[in-house]
């Protein structure tokens, strides 16, 4: 249907893409920021050392439609569901999250049992990161 | 002025201090949501002229840094700030990387702060009407102060122009002789101009060739530029570039100009939006319409030009009730 093909081109996705924590290694979060730019969207990039009350607060000032957490310290645990439970304090847990960097599987299941709606590895390709994200984001808009 | 009970709820939300209410009015209108004209139209009459300053230059002056230290400056003054930081899309894919939020460093829990990226978005004139009715709200918000940062260049230029009270334009040593200040474009709009970066050898040339140009060239309107350095790293200025930009806020109050930049920004944003409208409903039109279509053939077929297919449009000004 053109018309809503020209809704989406009209009104492009919004994603922040932040990392929580302390580690320094950012490349991965910029090659997906990269893509999800060449894919259309508009990427907030909120940098490293990120706080979990930072990064809320950056997703409702900019009004997103989803959030990336890169991480690679091994902190996933403690800082991926305090920014689960600060959106549902601030009643936005309906902003789906993403996760990428070094999660143990074990680890990945609790996250996406506590509402991480998906979590990428070293192995991932940027095609399928940006097909998730546009999928996350349309299905919460 | 009306009392907050008869405004609508969202405008209701917006000005009680509910930033989410906010955060999503700014989507609005970035988008051209239709449900953004009733709270824009309720908020009008309620948002305060508060100093709107925009802040350009090329890439990689320091734009985002200085803002974030003046950000803290005015913090400390007590007084609110909200902040709208305009980078590029990209003409191929549409798509942008908003970074202008990386050098901010404002505290978590400040509720006297908002900090707000958006997109250039590439539709002509989009950037000022956007930024402008999104300036618009963050005042009807409470906000004292609202800080415009975008990269100085081409349209952008202008929309600062068009939006801001005062424009501080920024620069920084070894950007190019004293001929590329001649050179039409940022030179021209500035109020306040920044030297940034004195830290660094060749600040002292910089800022007197600058002076220099002030000197040559004195604006109509009386207001002659200020010049000031500054650094980030160290950081210095800072609260010598607030007192300029505040010294330009007080030309325009006591010279009778901020009345007349007032007007003629307004002129400019009500011939956009018709502009828009109008726009929007031949292309509509040249869609749909099976006569225009037929004039659009001949036009292809090159049996007319099309400067007389574009007379033979009449989009009608009308009221909308």
């Amino acid at each position: 249907m053109p018309d809503s093909e020209a809704l989406a081109k009209s009104h492009p996705i919004r994603v922040l893409i932040a990392k929580p924590g302390l580690d320094g290694h950012d490349r991965g979060a910029k090659v997906v920021a990269r893509a999800l730019r060449d894919a259309g969207m508009e990427v907030i990039y909120a940098g490293l050392r990120q706080t979990p009350e930072e990064i809320v607060r950056a997703a409702l000032e900019e009004d997103v439609d989803l959030i990336g957490l890169s991480i690679l310290s091994g902190a996933h645990m403690a800082l991926i569901p305090r920014v689960l439970t600060l959106l549902k304090k601030n009643k936005a847990a309906s902003i789906p999250v993403f996760a990428g960097g070094i999660i143990p599987d074990e680890d990945a299941r609790k996250l996406r049992a506590a509402g991480v709606r998906a979590i990428f590895g070293p192995g991932a390709s940027l095609e399928q990161i940006v097909s998730t994200a546009q999928k996350l984001a349309r299905s919460a808009a | 002025m009306k009392g907050a009970r008869s405004l609508p709820p969202v405008a209701r939300a917006i000005v009680g201090g509910d930033r989410r209410a906010l955060a999503r009015a700014i989507t609005a209108i970035e988008n051209g949501d239709p449900g953004a004209g009733p709270v824009l139209k309720a908020l009008f009459s309620r948002a305060r002229q508060v100093p709107i300053v925009g802040v350009a230059g090329p890439l990689g002056v320091g734009k985002s840094s200085l803002l974030n230290l003046l950000v803290g400056h005015l913090r400390g003054l007590g007084r609110t700030v909200a902040v709208i930081a305009v980078d590029p899309s990209s003409p191929f894919s549409g798509g942008s990387v908003l970074g202008d939020r990386i050098r901010f460093e404002g505290r978590a829990d400040d509720p006297g702060v908002f900090f707000r990226s958006m997109a250039s978005r590439g539709a002509a004139g989009g950037v000022a009407a956007a930024t402008l009715e999104a300036a618009r709200v963050l005042a009807a918000a409470g906000f004292d102060i609202i800080l415009v940062e975008t990269v100085g260049s081409g349209q952008v230029d202008v929309a600062i122009r068009e939006i801001a009270t005062t424009r501080v334009v920024v620069l920084v040593p070894h950007l190019g002789d004293e001929v590329q200040t001649l050179k039409a474009g940022l030179f021209e709009i500035a109020d306040v101009f920044c030297v940034n970066k004195t830290d660094l050898p060749g600040a002292d040339s910089a800022q007197r060739d600058l002076a220099d140009l002030v000197a040559m060239f004195p604006a109509g309107s009386g207001w002659v530029p200020r010049i000031v350095g500054t650094s980030t790293t160290v950081p210095r200025g800072i609260a010598e570039l607030w007192e300029a930009i505040q010294a330009h806020e007080s030309f325009l109050d006591s010279s009778g100009t901020r009345r007349a930049g007032e007007r003629h920004r307004l002129a400019t944003e009500i011939v956009g939006l018709v502009r828009d409208r109008v726009g929007r409903e031949l292309t509509h039109q040249l869609e749909r319409d099976a006569d225009l279509r037929r004039l659009l053939d001949r036009v292809v077929a090159r049996e007319i030009d099309p400067r007389t297919a574009a007379e033979r449009l009449r989009p009608t000004v009308r009221r909308q009730s």
